[in-house]
Order: C-alpha cells, then sequence, then structure tokens
C-alpha cells in the first residue's frame, strides 16, 4: 500500500516523462490503436483510455444500482489494472470490497449474491487464473436456470477478466480463453475492442438478464483512448460490427487483434490494391453469425484471427460455421491466422502472435488461391 | 532523478511509518499476520493439543433428557409436526427407493439416520430464511411444505415437476419454499450461500447452507469458510457428518478433528451437536440463527450422525461396510426412535396413533406417486427452455430443426410420453 501511495504521488508529478515512456511502449507494442470512427450515442463526449471507461462504466453501474457490489482481488485500492480507483471511497467498503485470493471463491460469492437480487459484478485479476472458477461458471452459473426450471438464476452476475497478449505476460499474464467458455451454453461472453466498447458492454452485461464473461484486453487498457461518451449507455451483446466495408476479403478478430486486422487492410490496399472489409465479432456468445456470412457471401473469402491457440480456438467455431452457411460462395478455404498450439511464450512473443505479416500473407494466399 | 523525488515524498508524507519501524526490536511480534506472542520453545502443534470438540446433546440414546433446562419450550404441535415429518419422510423414502428397484423412476437417495438433523434444523428457522442443499435435505423440504405430489413429480420429470423436466430425481428446488436447486456438483452450493447471505446482510433472513463430510473437502469449502469470515456473512454453514463419503469413510477423508475443528481455524464461531438428537439440532441451529442475526456473521455446525442407508440406489454399500455396523446404529442409537420414546414419555404419542400415522402416510405416498406416474412428462420442446431468459437466434434454429426432424422421424421418439 505504501508503494502504491508512493506511486500514484510520483505519477502525479512526473506526467511528462511518462508520456514519453508511454508512447516508447507503444511503439513496442504488436498493434497499432484506431480509434472508433464515431460515437454510438449522441451527447457529450469524454477523452478516456479504457480502464478509464471500465471504471466510468462501474461507477455508473454502482450509481444507478444500489443492489450493485464490486469484489475481487485488490479492488478495493482501485485494482491492478485501476479499474475500480476510488469506487471503494465513493459507495463505501459494504459494496465495494476486497475478497480474500480464491477465484473459484469470488465467482461462487458472486452467483450467490445475484440469486439474491444483488448485481454482483466480480473481477478475476487476470483471465489466467479464471480457471478455478470453471466449474462455479459453467456447472453452475451457466446452468441455474435450466436446471431449476427457471425458479433460480444468476442473471445479475457479471465477470470481468483482463486477458490478452500484453508484450511480456507469457503463459500466466497473456491468455485469451474465451474458447473454453464458448461451449457453454447459458453463459455471453463479449470482448471490448477500446474504451466506448468496454464502457457499453460492461453497461449491458450488467444488465443483461443472464450471467456474462466481458474479457478485456489488458494492452489496451492504457493504448486505447477515445472520446467516450459521458451519459449511461449500453451496447449490444451479440452484435458485430462491420469496422471497415470492403469487397475482396473478410478479416474478422475481436479484441486487440481488430486493431492488428484494420493495420493489415490498410496494407492490403497499400501494397497489393486488394480491398478488406473488417469486422469486430465483439461478441463470442452469442454471436452475429448473420453479419459475419452476409459479409463472406459478398467477399468470398475469410480470414478469421485470434491470439488464443489455433486447435478448437474460437476461429474453428467461426470456420466451421461459415462453410456450412456460405459453401457455394467460398473461393477460398477459410484461413485462420492464430496462436500456435503452445503454450504462450514469453521471448517468443513476436514468434508466437497472429501478427500483421503472417495475417497480410494470408490474406496474399487468398486471394491467390 | 526519479528516486530522488521519490525519497522526497517518502520523507514528507511517511514520517509516522518511519516511527513505527523503530518499535520492531521493543515489543511482541507486530507481523502483520497474526496477533500472538512469542516462544522460545520449539514443539509441533498437532492435531492433539487441542481437545476435539464435544458434541452437544440433549438427550442420551435412548431419549431421556439429560438437562431439563436444556429441553427446548415447544409446543405440542411442534413437537408432532417434528415427528410426523420424520416418520413421513421415511415412508416416502422407502416406497421412492423401492419404485427406483422396479425400475419406474430412474435413481434416488434415502435420507434414513438423518431425519433429526433436517426436520430440527429446519424447525429452528424461518421460511424466509434461504436454504442451499447438497442433495440429502429432503426433510428440509418436507417440513417447509413441499408436497408428496412435488417430490414424486421432480422424481418423474413430469410436466409438474418445478424443475421441468430438467434434472434427475431428487435434484429438488422449490422458489416458494426458499430452497435453492439442488445440483449435482458437491460444494459447489456453500460459497454461493455465502454470496447470498452477504447480499441479504441487514435484512434480518439467514441463510443455511448443507454439505456433507465429503463435500467439505472440496475446495469450494474452504472458500466458503474463508469468505463468510472475511465478508462477516449471516450463513449458517451447517455440515451433516454421517461418517461416510459414498464408500469413503471419514478417516480417508480428513485427519484432523471433523469439519468443527475448522471454523475456529477460520475465525468462524462453532458448534458441534448430536446430528441424531432433533432437540439438540433444533438448540443448535436456533442459537446459530440469533447469533448470525445479531451479530451478521457466520457459523460452523457439524451435526454428528451416521449414514443409515445406502449413498443412493446406484450403490450397495455392503461392499464397504458390514451390516452389523448399520444395524448397530439403527438399534442403539436411532433419531426417529429416541424422538418417539421422548414424545411417548410426554403422553404425545403411541403406538396405537403410530400405525395410524404410518397406515395414513404409506396411502398418501402411493397416491401421490400413482398420480405422478401417469402424468405426461413436459412437451419435449422445453428441452431448449431456459437455457437463457430469452431464446437466442441460434437455440431457436436448433430447436427447429429437431422439430422437423421429430416430424419425419415421429415412431423414433417417446413423443407419446410427453405432452
Amino acid at each position: 500500500m505504501a508503494l502504491n501511495k508512493i506511486c500514484t504521488l510520483c505519477l502525479r508529478q512526473n506526467s511528462r516523462e511518462l508520456r514519453i515512456l508511454n508512447n516508447l511502449i507503444n511503439k513496442r507494442n504488436h498493434f497499432v490503436y484506431t480509434a472508433d470512427a464515431e460515437s454510438p450515442v449522441k451527447g457529450e463526449t469524454t477523452k478516456l483510455n479504457m480502464f478509464q471507461a471500465i471504471n466510468n462504466a462501474l461507477d455508473s453501474a454502482l450509481q444507478s444500482d444500489e443492489s450493485a457490489l464490486v469484489f475481487g482481488e485488490d479492488v478495493a485500492f482501485g485494482g491492478v489494472f485501476r479499474c475500480t480507483i476510488g469506487l471503494q471511497a465513493k459507495y463505501g467498503p459494504g459494496r465495494v470490497f476486497n475478497t480474500p485470493l480464491c477465484e473459484q471463491g469470488i465467482v461462487g460469492f458472486a452467483i450467490g449474491a445475484a440469486n439474491m437480487g444483488s448485481t454482483a459484478i466480480a473481477e478475476i485479476q487476470f483471465a489466467d487464473y479464471i480457471f478455478p472458477a470453471f466449474d462455479q461458471l459453467v456447472n453452475e452459473a451457466a446452468k441455474m436456470r435450466y436446471r431449476s426450471g427457471g425458479q433460480f438464476d444468476c442473471g445479475k452476475l457479471t465477470v470481468r477478466a483482463p486477458c490478452g497478449a500484453v508484450g511480456h505476460g507469457a503463459l500466466y499474464h497473456s491468455q485469451s480463453p474465451e474458447a473454453y467458455f464458448a461451449h457453454t451454453p447459458g453463459l455471453k461472453i463479449v470482448v471490448p475492442r477500446g474504451p466506448i466498447k468496454a464502457k457499453g458492454l460492461l453497461l449491458a452485461c450488467v444488465r443483461d438478464p443472464d450471467p456474462c464473461l466481458i474479457l478485456e484486453p489488458k494492452a489496451l487498457y492504457r493504448a486505447a483512448v477515445e472520446e467516450v461518451p459521458v451519459a449511461d449507455f449500453v451496447l449490444p451483446i451479440g452484435k458485430a460490427d462491420v469496422l471497415l466495408k470492403g469487397e475482396q476479403v473478410t478479416l474478422i478478430g475481436w479484441g486487440t487483434q481488430v486493431h492488428v486486422l484494420l493495420e493489415v487492410a490498410h496494407l492490403a490496399k497499400t501494397q497489393f490494391n486488394a480491398s478488406c472489409e473488417v469486422i469486430d465479432l465483439v461478441s463470442i456468445l452469442p454471436w452475429d453469425r448473420n453479419t459475419v456470412c452476409q459479409s463472406v457471401k459478398k467477399t468470398k473469402r475469410v480470414l478469421i484471427a485470434h491470439e488464443a491457440p489455433l486447435t478448437g480456438g474460437f476461429g474453428a467455431e467461426v470456420a466451421a460455421t461459415i462453410q456450412e452457411e456460405c459453401f457455394l460462395h467460398l473461393e477460398a478455404p477459410v484461413a485462420r491466422v492464430t496462436g500456435f498450439d503452445t503454450p504462450f511464450p514469453h521471448v517468443f512473443e513476436p514468434f508466437y502472435l497472429p501478427d500483421k505479416w503472417r495475417c497480410l500473407d494470408a490474406i496474399r494466399n487468398l486471394l491467390d488461391y | 532523478m526519479a528516486t530522488n523525488k521519490c525519497l522526497h515524498l517518502l520523507r514528507g508524507r511517511f514520517r509516522d511509518q518511519l516511527r513505527f519501524c523503530r518499535h520492531l526490536t521493543t515489543q511482541g511480534p507486530l507481523f502483520p499476520g497474526a496477533q500472538t506472542t512469542w516462544t522460545s520453545d520449539l514443539t509441533f502443534v498437532t492435531a492433539s493439543t487441542y481437545t476435539p470438540i464435544p458434541v452437544y446433546r440433549v438427550m442420551d440414546r435412548k431419549g431421556a433428557v439429560i438437562d431439563a433446562t436444556h429441553e427446548p419450550p415447544l409446543p405440542d404441535t411442534t413437537l408432532l409436526k417434528m415427528y410426523t415429518d420424520m416418520r413421513l419422510l421415511n415412508t416416502m423414502d422407502k416406497i421412492l427407493y423401492e419404485s427406483q428397484r422396479q425400475g419406474r423412476i430412474s435413481f434416488y437417495m434415502t435420507n434414513f439416520g438423518e431425519e433429526a438433523m433436517h426436520i430440527g434444523s429446519a424447525a429452528a428457522l424461518t421460511a424466509a430464511d434461504v436454504v442451499y442443499g447438497q442433495y440429502r435435505e429432503a426433510g428440509v423440504l418436507m417440513w417447509r411444505g413441499f408436497t408428496l405430489q412435488e417430490f414424486v413429480d421432480q422424481c418423474y420429470g413430469n410436466r409438474d415437476d418445478k424443475g421441468k423436466g430438467k434434472q434427475m430425481p431428487i435434484h429438488y428446488g422449490s422458489k416458494e419454499l426458499n430452497f435453492v436447486t439442488i445440483s449435482s456438483p458437491l460444494g459447489t452450493q456453500m460459497p454461493q450461500a455465502v454470496g447470498a447471505a452477504y447480499a441479504l446482510k441487514g435484512s434480518g433472513r439467514v441463510v443455511i447452507c448443507y454439505y456433507g463430510d465429503g463435500a467439505a473437502s472440496e475446495g469450494d469449502a474452504h472458500a466458503a469458510f474463508n469468505f463468510a469470515a472475511t465478508l462477516e456473512c449471516p450463513v449458517i454453514l451447517f455440515c451433516r457428518n454421517n461418517g461416510y463419503a459414498i464408500s469413503t469413510p471419514v478417516r480417508e477423508q480428513y485427519r484432523g478433528d471433523g469439519i468443527a475443528a475448522r471454523g475456529p481455524a477460520y475465525g468462524v464461531h462453532t458448534l458441534r451437536a448430536d446430528g441424531n438428537d432433533v432437540l439438540a439440532m433444533y438448540n443448535a441451529t436456533k442459537l446459530a440463527r440469533e447469533y448470525c442475526v445479531k451479530e451478521q456473521k457466520p457459523v460452523v455446525i457439524e451435526a454428528m450422525g451416521y449414514r443409515v442407508g445406502h449413498h443412493s440406489t446406484s450403490d450397495d454399500s455392503t461392499a464397504y461396510r458390514s451390516q452389523e455396523e448399520v444395524d448397530q446404529w439403527t438399534s442403539s442409537d436411532n433419531p426417529t426412535v429416541k424422538f418417539k420414546t421422548y414424545l411417548t414419555n410426554k403422553g404425545l404419542w403411541n403406538e396405537e396413533k403410530e400405525k395410524e400415522f404410518i397406515k395414513k402416510a404409506r396411502q398418501d405416498v402411493m397416491t401421490a406417486f400413482v398420480a405422478g406416474e401417469k402424468k405426461p412428462k413436459p412437451e419435449w420442446t422445453e428441452c431448449f427452455e431456459d437455457v437463457y431468459k430469452y431464446m437466442p437466434e441460434h437455440i431457436k434454429q436448433q430447436m427447429n430443426q429437431m422439430k422437423s426432424h421429430v416430424e419425419k422421424y415421429k415412431e423414433h421418439y417417446p413423443v407419446d410420453e410427453f405432452a
């Protein structure tokens, strides 16, 4: 705690140095962040990064709903990613509090609170550590409404977890576990690509009548900055976004990868005059088959990219559906550029990620097929 | 440059913490991790360092009250309801167990030996208190008013099953009776009960969570104890220690002094009581409830008992224990027999009433059974409902695909059994 006080004071007094540092860090990212072109709702906006937008959403949730609780490891002081800064001071330790270090406890506790009608917003510190809570999420949260004939549910449950590559996270600070949970009917899963989506999707999850999991790409917490609507707003779960319209190839991704794909689309245009359509899937469960298939039927070539390993990755589900629904439209096999079938390595990260060069190469192959 | 700035900030703002550091050499242990004293004696603390927690009881094994001041002043109607519910539970268990043997329901679990745990604890709670169970708490439901028909309908998964045919038998649940639907994974209900209690803080309601000696080994049990303590939740963590987890005896389940010894280790007030003594169960649960409401903190109750029946219809316990052992418990320390003795001594019960009651109980169970067996299952498309609050497109599509398939291949599907 003392260390954090020093850091906070230090940070405040050294913002200029920090900005320079941040820029250096950004140059080391495998992606270039592209802010959303327009705001989804009218009205006043304010410049926020993704953790600030999440903080803002949590504030709104706590403000508008007396039953709302925010808890998890280290949330009281502000959270290891600063998503919960200021919330305990504002809403009190009865509503914003630390739990013991126990993910199965955090999610089990959250389910019970949700059963009684409390809006339970649980934080898992890193998605890599969500697995002790797998039983509670998959066997309990997802199935509670179904197995009780609708008598009981934990619709008021939202679980947040930072996910994805961050440059140096290695095996246990970089994982994208969406595929494990996508295989669980009864859950909803979303992945924001930036601050606006993070705020809108988090509020949507909090207010959704089903248990939701929001995986927040940690690499975007600071790197993603946007003009975020000040008002309280929700964005639809289950709806993909077409970020860039194109004619020849459909590029599908979620989270950080969306920004890689936007850059790839630009490179494809400048390097070999290919027009790419970029889709942010946004929602893993339920996922927007209609938007994807509509696009693929138009372009006839598709690349799916995700950081998670290839085998059993969510790209496989999207690919299987595309070939089922769009078979006769396809001019080339569905391509997937993903993390390899290895655990997520440390120093080898530049070789592991589905970077823009691998994606660009895959597009060339699709066009040349 | 950064270091100098940091040091400057340190000196300015953290003078008090620096002063505190100098005290480390002058007092007892100041470690944040424990409030205790020093010792220069290096000796193990073992399982026998602490005396085993004694078992609280009101009656002796024969049903005689030991200390009259502990006899709960319950009205006769309550005492009789307690006993007759225990016997009705026995009757229902007998018939439904048999029905599984005959292939009429798919599965069943009996409650023999644990009647007092269920009824005694249930009687000490209010209807508004919330119950999270494991799977052997049918007596709690019965006490609260779950009807024989409702029990049977769930076992048959017919169209009147509150669970809509989704789960195996004995996975009961009732929103009206504040009994959260049972799920098969063991111990998962424990941290959920703690969270539920947190949400109910200040409401005057408590949560009771039942779990067995085996389930207490699950990580979720540890999580529940710790969260209940640190987050101060009004929850009664009620362990039914019946000596077995299927075939695993307690010696292979734990080596400490049962589950009760763990309570204080987590900082939780704890009681250990005779699970075969319905009055002890009542008193313990009543005290626990009062404490929970007053202090808004948890209580661990360990009810010591014995599982007389098999684990379930899928189990033949003669494979791992002797019939003598079972008979010994049934004859020498039987919760229903000793309570019957207690009531008989009070002039509230006799053999004739017993005969009459059992006869009626059998009839009532059979009536519900026959009716339940006749009812159709829910509409088969029900299996696509309640995955989410509103059915999403992809599930709708799958349902429609299956509808077309069943239409075409009707003769291969048991459509006649469904509404």
